[in-house]
């Protein structure tokens, strides 16, 4: 059963190894803006559509 | 009405329709902007939101100050000699298109090299390139597609704030100590005397303390502060049982721990710093778009037109203004300084700094003051104070705005904790002497559960809990307060002051004709003339005539301060005041009006009446009985008979207040004793509304400038006032109704406490369940309360 040891340290990195991500993406402020992304996202496919479309047309 | 609204803006384009490309358009502006975003292939602007856009604003020379190096300087975030960062706020930005748009900004032009949208804040950041796009080019793009970026006084006075996160780190060690720690203690909880469990003991029990001490040193800081900061005040705030309860909680729990005397009580430690910062959280909502903080900085222009001596215009920023400068002052600018007019007729719109509505003419060799608003032609003035001296300054100089922050409260929580702490800590005594006769040790542990228990976890979340929501349920009815304690001392007011114009009155007057019978030629006629001047009369009564505009005008003539007057089919019509127009005024003076003659007779005259807002008499009936009700205006006296003939007999009438009257009138009620609400609009209102108890801004629309203030009402919500007000008197019914719960579960606790039966376990449940008990309670309840109130008033 030592084992547990390990297997606890192990997940305890784990875990805080996370947490420190976390940190990090807080203080690059990704989440100060949690609005404008979700708009954002959708954008990039109407262009790609138009883009098809004015393409097909040239062709 | 039109059978289709303009396409770029959504506008009724009835009376001059532009047909361009098989769309509508309502003016030139927003058939300009179409052509701009078709040219460089952004039509999908309009696919995203119907008639997104906004009327762009005249820009020719506007932005010429920009060209300035020194004035650049102060609104960049970053330069490096070409690459130029730049944060601009755009008050226009209201749809997922105006993203969009803003986002491909490099499209339009290549200097620009990226462009990122934070809606909520309404910024938009940009990075271009100085060799290839000039900062004023950039300004004038986005102001050519109707994104003017808002450019002030205060962009440039004020650092780059640092957002603080200190208190989500708070929370986010606090949670990941809890989680863990949990983890940890769960298998003692569950198999005491197990064998292979007794071999591990120490190695959780060490990993548990190592967990706890952050939670301690980092999480829970800030409650220690606070409460060594009250107890050198001599005031034992809510902050101090709970420092203490922490404290306990810890060396209670290490002395197990290092005696081998139990597990110790790290869990609910944790978990009780996690809740309770989960708590400020909640409370601190924030409105990005907001600002509750403005002062004159943010009215004022950042640069001015300055005459040399040899007569050749530059732009200075406003700061390096001196006394005997001579400033160019435009159609529609703002007066920076107090200042003598030399050259030019000047109408001076004061309604930002005094609340009188009608503009002021003034000759040249008058005194103009700060703040006042050009209307008509250029002038030309001579500055004879500094700006930190100008008369409208000064009132930012008063003790009110300095002091601001310190407006003690005192909250309903911290009245309780002083009783509470003192009971709290005189059990743990009394029981912890009654122990130590029959034995030394029980009686430590004794005392160290009666603090731990008693920690006032349920009684310090009720009131941000109850505040916080009912700070969120406000905003989705668009009242929009500053912090969540105004809720608290809005329900202590009892006395309300309101301002007059802008804030009784909408920002649109009614007008009325009265005189000789006109044709619609006639009105069609006065419409076409109209169309040509820039006055602010003018263009309200442009609005309020519904008549197509005729032929051109002739011979048009403005003579700022007097009238216009213009030729349309060998008609001769002049528009102005009286004496302009030659007539003889009989009735009372105090009134707006623009005086008619065709032809060299007078017909008539289109009278301005301030109008009320429609839900003012029932906003005064209902809150008449309760409250003392004052009207304090910075108007003349002209609608005082028909306020008093609209209004409940008690209410009181102030005129012609000065800014700094308002402020010691409001300061003078106090010294009564009274509670003081002011509900003001302009800055005339902003040192009223920082002396009182609970400032609210009553706006038109949220994203132009309201003053300092507590909170910010939209106009059409003004109607609900009295419901606010009950709302926030029922929230504290409510958190006084959540005090006495979580004191039944403080009660349940100290019983099993005193008797020395406090097993960590039992701490562990007891006190999560206490606290979201309570917590589900107030949630549920403000809920309740301001759904029964929108209810009833609908």
């Amino acid at each position: 059963m030592d084992v547990i040891y390990i297997m606890i340290v192990v997940s305890l990195i784990i875990a805080l190894l996370f947490f420190i991500l976390f940190l990090r993406t807080v203080k690059t402020g990704q989440y100060d803006d949690v609005y404008t992304p979700s708009v954002r996202m959708l954008f990039d496919d109407e262009i790609v559509i138009e883009n098809k479309k004015e393409n097909q047309k040239q062709l | 009405m039109s059978d289709k609204p303009c396409f770029h803006c959504g506008a009724d384009c009835d009376l001059s329709k532009i047909i361009f490309d098989d769309k509508n358009f309502c003016c030139n502006g927003c058939k300009t902007v179409y052509e701009i975003l078709n040219q460089n292939e952004l039509q999908c602007y309009y696919d995203l939101t119907k008639n997104p856009g906004t009327i762009p604003k005249e820009i020719k020379g506007k932005f010429n100050y920009l060209d300035n190096q020194d004035i650049v300087s102060k609104l960049v975030a970053f330069d490096d000699g070409d690459t130029i960062v730049v944060e601009f706020n755009i008050p226009n930005m209201h749809c997922s298109s105006c993203i969009w748009v803003l986002e491909n900004l490099h499209k339009l032009n290549n200097g620009i090299k990226s462009s990122q949208v934070d809606f909520p804040k309404k910024t938009v950041r940009l990075t271009f390139s100085v060799s290839q796009i000039s900062f004023k080019t950039v300004v004038e793009l986005m102001t050519s597609i109707g994104y003017e970026p808002n450019i002030s006084l205060e962009d440039a006075s004020s650092g780059k704030k640092k957002i603080d996160r200190k208190l989500i780190y708070q929370v986010a060690v606090a949670g990941f100590a809890f989680g863990n720690i949990m983890l940890m203690s769960l298998p003692e909880y569950f198999q005491l005397d197990e064998f292979w469990l007794n071999q591990y003991k120490p190695f959780f029990r060490a990993i548990m303390f190592a967990f706890a001490i952050p939670v301690v040193v980092f999480s829970a800081r800030d409650y220690f502060i606070s409460a060594l900061k009250g107890l050198s005040h001599k005031i034992l705030n809510i902050d101090v049982p709970i420092a203490l309860g922490i404290g306990i909680l810890f060396i209670r729990s290490t002395y197990d721990i290092v005696f081998n005397l139990g597990q110790g009580y790290f869990d609910s430690l944790a978990g009780l710093v996690f809740f309770l910062l989960l708590g400020k959280v909640f409370q601190q909502k924030t409105y990005h778009f907001l600002s509750f903080e403005r002062d004159y900085k943010s009215y004022f222009p950042i640069a001015v037109t300055i005459i040399e001596n040899d007569k050749s215009e530059s732009y200075i920023p406003v700061y390096d203004v001196k006394k005997g400068d001579r400033l160019l002052i435009r159609h529609q600018e703002l007066i920076p300084v107090d200042s003598i007019i030399i050259n030019g007729e000047a109408l001076i719109d004061y309604s930002f700094v005094t609340g009188e509505s009608a503009p002021i003419t003034k000759q040249s060799g008058d005194k103009v003051f700060a703040g006042g608003k050009q209307i008509g032609g250029s002038i030309e003035i001579a500055v004879v104070q500094k700006m930190s001296q100008s008369y409208l300054t000064q009132l930012w100089g008063n003790a009110v705005f300095s002091k601001k922050l310190t407006k003690n409260i005192k909250s309903l929580t911290d009245a309780i904790s002083k009783n509470f702490t003192i009971i709290i800590i005189a059990i743990a005594f009394f029981g912890a002497l009654y122990w130590f006769r029959i034995n030394a040790n029980t009686a430590f542990n004794v005392f160290t559960a009666v603090l731990i228990i008693a920690c006032p976890c349920a009684l310090a979340l009720a009131a941000p809990f109850a505040l916080g929501n009912m700070l969120r349920l406000f905003g989705n009815s668009k009242c929009y307060l500053k912090q969540a304690d105004v809720i608290e001392s809005l329900s202590k007011i009892d006395a309300i002051v309101f301002d007059k114009t802008g804030t009784l009155t909408t920002s649109e007057s009614k007008i009325i004709y009265s005189g000789l019978p006109l044709s619609e030629f006639d009105f069609g006629a006065i419409k076409s003339l109209l169309r040509q001047s820039n006055h602010l009369l003018s263009r309200k009564l442009y609005d309020y005539l519904k008549y197509p505009a005729v032929e051109k005008v002739a011979d048009f003539n403005e003579i700022v301060g007097g009238g216009i007057k213009g030729t349309i089919n060998e008609i001769e019509i002049c528009l102005g005041s009286a004496k302009f127009v030659g007539a003889i005024e009989a009735d009372a003076i105090l009134q707006t009006k623009i005086w008619i003659k065709i032809n060299r007779e007078i017909r008539g005259k289109f009278i301005f009446e301030n109008t009320y807002r429609a839900t003012i008499q029932q906003v005064f009936k209902q809150l008449h009985a309760h409250y003392e009700l004052i009207i304090l205006s910075g108007d003349n006296e002209g609608e005082k008979a028909k306020l008093s003939q609209l209004l409940p007999l008690n209410v009181q009438f102030y005129f012609n207040q000065k800014p700094q009257q308002k402020l010691d009138f409001i300061k003078d009620l106090q010294s009564k004793g009274k509670n003081v609400l002011m509900i003001g609009d302009g800055l005339n209102d902003a040192g009223a509304l920082a002396q009182s108890n609970v400032g609210l801004a009553v706006s038109e629309d949220i994203n132009i400038f309201s003053p300092a203030c507590d909170g910010i009402l939209k106009a059409e919500k003004f109607g609900f006032l009295p419901n606010y007000l009950i709302a926030s008197k029922q929230t504290l019914n409510l958190i006084k109704i959540s005090f006495i719960i979580s004191f039944v579960y403080n009660f349940i606790g100290i019983y099993l406490a005193v008797q020395g039966l406090l097993s960590p376990i039992i701490a562990a449940i007891f006190m999560p369940l206490s606290s979201i008990s309570v917590v589900l309670f107030v949630t549920f309840g403000t809920n309740y309360i301001f759904k029964k109130l929108t209810f009833v008033s609908k």
